[in-house]
């Protein structure tokens, strides 16, 4: 009963998205209010039938319900009750389902917090909303639903979810995930309402911020979690192995990131704007391609899900309808005219642009090793298939980021209009100096090598983090305490400190990892030990444990550090009952200095394993950089100006707009 | 030119990349490139297992693969794909006479291997014993089963992840080695 129910919401979902695709649009552009207003509340009752679908799934799954084929496919008795919930998007139905009730979470939250926007733009963006819901609703339910059951011959049992997916990251991974991809679908909207409308002004790009920012933040975090996923759960000790499912993820995380900097110049100057919308149209697009990419099976990764070219072309489809019609309106509607307001080569705008061209040319070289093995073979035929692997990555992708992090340094100085070059060097002098001596320095002492790569990272890190201070000291100079200046500032330029400093922590955490990390492949008889500086690795043997639903090999690794005890590392293989696969469980001691990573490979007969043993020094600032960088996206949203009661209007278009409604500040992230 | 041309780009590239894609639905997933494509067999040589009436427990090495087309298939009696392709390849191997196929046992247990083998009959000439997977790393096994056909003068000319089955065997197996002679 309860899976009809689910079923029925879902289907009651398509009804009224379908009612948003076409009420409030047609309202819109018959100037009908009342029209209009149904945009909020059918948004409403999207949410409420999509929330009470995935209820009635993830029901199914604490219930062990086998009759239904996704949770038999998914889930089994024996499997604890935090994954059977997880489960609940462990396959390609229910993630889907999570997708598209996130994606209702949006405009439920774009329908919320939009007291300030005038109803028809509202309307207009909610309809568009409502055409990728209604989109994905109905490709769940012609091929993809997981609400299917087996009555008769009902499974005693289930087969299991993926042991890679029975861990703490699956949990919390997919769901930030999607909401930073599906999140990218509020910018979308908003760009193809202005465009409808033809209101492309920096009263759109205020509005599209906070939600940009929104998105982004959370895919930041999203990435962030499945490298930190890969890392302790692969049990190779890599984070990032430029698979093509990370890279579709990767990809709008770096058009958004250009989009954010785009959206500041188009609210701020009124530039820019035809190249705007094209970023917003992009970051969603390329979302778009990820869900494509995961699940046709098209291109071989570790993390696809199961292979139907038949799901490939429903999603084929979509994307031609949204993707296409969204470039053909840009084609016909995006402004040529030139932005009225002028600046000069070394201006911020000119800054903003160089960045711009290098993360959507680092796209661009993303997205062609992702492809190029299709490339390739249409080309050359099916006999000559290649892979692209990280070097390909690695040589192009590194230089573009280095290249940005020295003009994040130049631009964090750089003026709106016009920047004298005398006044960026007197500025950058002595921090390039500074960094250029520290960044050397620093590292040939603790190293005592002289290693270039690394000393490269350390001078753009703190090239980038000097930089920062500097300007944070000047701005708050004119206060009479620190603290006092510090309050003065805004909190969207503290967030855009917060994100840059992310950045710099993220660079040294990937570059000194990567060249100081120490791995050892080892064969350990009991009581057998490796040195790595002034670590002892003591291993003690391996004995046999039960788990709910696996056995494991468990090892016990006594770590000494300088002679003395420092702490025990357990690291596992698991056998697992339902699947018969093998999964590595490492045992990592974290540091913020450094991480001590160890894995358990295979027994080698007379009690002696193969242990894998890494020394990763600064690992974890991978990820802490990733955390400044979308709490810097989350402190930009609350800031006061996107909360004003009134829209401050600098165009002419906008003045006509009747926005006094709101009687609260509403737009906050919701986080 | 005119401005408004330009904002056709976009577009423009979307349909290439989307005609990729529809490109890239129609083909064979299984088939995965392999560092090793056109390369020559890694250097090895380990024992192999005798079973039934083979006792012939003499080591193979590259050398022994060289002469003829030979087809590769690592299994294991671990793994349940493994016994799902047994009887076709059993059938395969009855059929096509002028191919060598060679047995990889990966990281199992030579007893059960044996007993595998006397009991479903055997599509192989010779059964190589990978004990520890070494030979697994060397052609970059993602995991059993996966098959190998190599040509006369030792270079890996295709991998195959995954069952093989008649229809398999016909659409991607045959053309290779057909292009091959």
């Amino acid at each position: 009963m309860i899976p009809e129910l689910g079923n029925f919401s879902l289907i009651l979902a398509f009804c009224l998205a379908s009612l948003l695709v076409i009420i409030p649009m047609a309202g819109a552009i018959t100037n009908n209010q009342l029209w209009m207003s149904l945009s909020r509340p059918l948004s409403t009752g999207i949410w409420v039938f999509m929330a009470l679908s995935f209820a009635c799934l993830a029901y199914a799954f604490l219930n062990d319900d086998f009759s239904v084929n996704y949770v038999a496919r998914n889930s089994n008795s024996l499997l604890p009750d935090r994954y059977k919930f997880a489960a609940v998007w462990g396959g390609h139905e229910g993630s889907l389902l999570l997708w598209v009730l996130i994606l209702a979470c949006w405009s439920y939250a774009v329908s919320l917090f939009s007291k300030n926007l005038p109803m028809d733009i509202l309307a207009r963006v909610l309809s568009v909303m409502g055409i990728i819901i209604v989109a994905f609703l109905l490709f769940m339910l012609l091929t993809s639903n997981p609400f299917e059951r087996t009555l008769l011959n009902t499974p005693l049992d289930g087969g299991d979810l993926n042991p890679l997916l029975q861990d703490f990251g699956l949990i919390v991974h997919p769901p930030f995930l999607y909401m930073g991809y599906v999140g990218f679908s509020v910018a979308f909207a908003f760009a193809i309402a202005a465009l409808l409308s033809g209101r492309l002004d920096a009263a759109w790009a205020r509005w599209t911020r906070p939600w940009t920012n929104a998105a982004w933040a959370f895919l930041s975090i999203g990435i962030a979690l499945g490298s930190w996923w890969a890392y302790y759960e692969l049990g190779w000790g890599g984070w990032w192995f430029w698979d093509p499912v990370e890279n579709v993820s990767f990809m709008p995380w770096l058009v958004g990131t250009a989009l954010i900097h785009s959206l500041a110049v188009t609210e701020k100057r009124g530039v820019f704007k035809s190249w705007t919308v094209l970023l917003a149209i992009a970051a969603f697009s390329l979302s778009l391609l990820g869900a494509f990419i995961v699940r046709s099976g098209v291109l071989t990764s570790v993390h696809a899900f199961a292979v139907d070219p038949e799901r490939g072309m429903v999603l084929l489809t979509i994307m031609l309808i949204v993707i296409g019609s969204s470039l053909l309106l840009y084609a016909i509607r995006a402004p040529v005219v030139k932005g009225s307001a002028s600046y000069t080569l070394t201006s911020r705008e000119v800054f903003l642009l160089i960045n711009n061209i290098i993360l959507v040319v680092a796209t661009a070289a993303v997205l062609l090793g992702t492809l190029y093995p299709l490339i390739h073979e249409a080309i050359y035929g099916e006999a000559n298939r290649v892979s692209i692997g990280p070097p390909y990555f690695n040589t192009v992708f590194v230089p573009l980021m280095g290249l940005l992090a020295f003009v994040l340094g130049i631009g964090t100085f750089s003026r709106w209009k016009r920047t004298s070059v005398a006044y960026l060097k007197q500025q950058l002098s002595k921090i390039l100096i500074a960094s250029l001596a520290f960044g050397i320095i620093i590292p040939v002492i603790v190293t005592s090598e002289f290693n270039i790569s690394a000393i490269v990272a350390v001078v753009l890190a703190l090239w980038i983090v000097f930089s920062i201070a500097k300007d944070i000291f000047d701005k708050t100079s004119n206060k009479e305490t620190f603290i006092k200046g510090l309050k003065a500032l805004s909190l969207s330029y503290l967030g855009m400190q917060f994100a840059h400093f992310g950045m710099a922590v993220t660079i040294l955490g990937v570059c000194l990892t990567s060249h100081y990390s120490v791995e050892r492949d080892v064969r350990l008889a009991p009581g057998e030990s490796e040195i790595i500086g002034s670590y002892e690795f003591v291993f003690e043997g391996a004995t046999l444990q039960q788990g709910p639903n696996y056995q494991a090999d468990r090892a016990v690794i006594q770590v000494l550090r300088n002679g003395e005890d420092y702490i025990t590392l357990e690291p596992e293989k698991r056998l697992y009952f339902a699947t018969g696969a093998v999964q590595t469980e490492a045992g990592i001691d974290v540091g913020l200095f450094r991480d001590l990573f160890t894995a358990l490979g295979d027994e080698r007969g007379d009690g002696s394993w193969v242990v894998r043993i890494h020394y990763k020094p600064f690992v974890l600032w991978i990820w802490l950089g990733a955390l400044f960088m979308a709490f810097g996206g989350v402190l930009a949203i609350t800031d006061k100006r996107y909360r004003s009661k009134k829209i401050i209007s600098d165009s002419k278009e906008t003045t006509k707009v009747k926005a006094n409604r709101s009687t609260k500040p509403e737009l906050v992230a919701q986080s | 030119m005119n401005k408004r041309a330009l904002l056709i780009i976009p577009g423009v590239f979307f349909m290439l990349m989307l005609g990729l894609l529809l490109f890239g639905l129609g083909r064979n997933p299984s088939m995965v490139p392999s560092a090793l494509t056109n390369r020559p067999l890694p250097e090895f040589s380990l024992p192999s297992l005798n079973y039934g009436s083979i006792q012939d427990i003499s080591q193979v090495s590259t050398e022994d693969l060289k002469g003829g087309i030979s087809i590769i298939n690592f299994w294991a009696t671990w793994c349940p794909p493994c016994h799902i392709e047994h009887p076709y390849l059993v059938e395969i191997s009855e059929r096509e006479q002028e191919l060598t196929f060679i047995g990889v046992n990966y990281k199992d247990d030579l007893d059960e291997a044996r007993l595998f083998l006397e009991e479903k009959g055997s599509p192989f000439e010779k059964v190589i014993i990978d004990l520890n997977g070494r030979l697994g790393i060397d052609f970059g096994l993602a995991g059993a089963p996966e098959t190998f056909i190599v040509d006369s003068a030792g270079i890996i000319r295709y991998r195959h992840v995954g069952v093989i089955n008649h229809q398999i065997w016909e659409e991607t197996f045959e053309p290779v080695i057909s292009r091959i002679n």
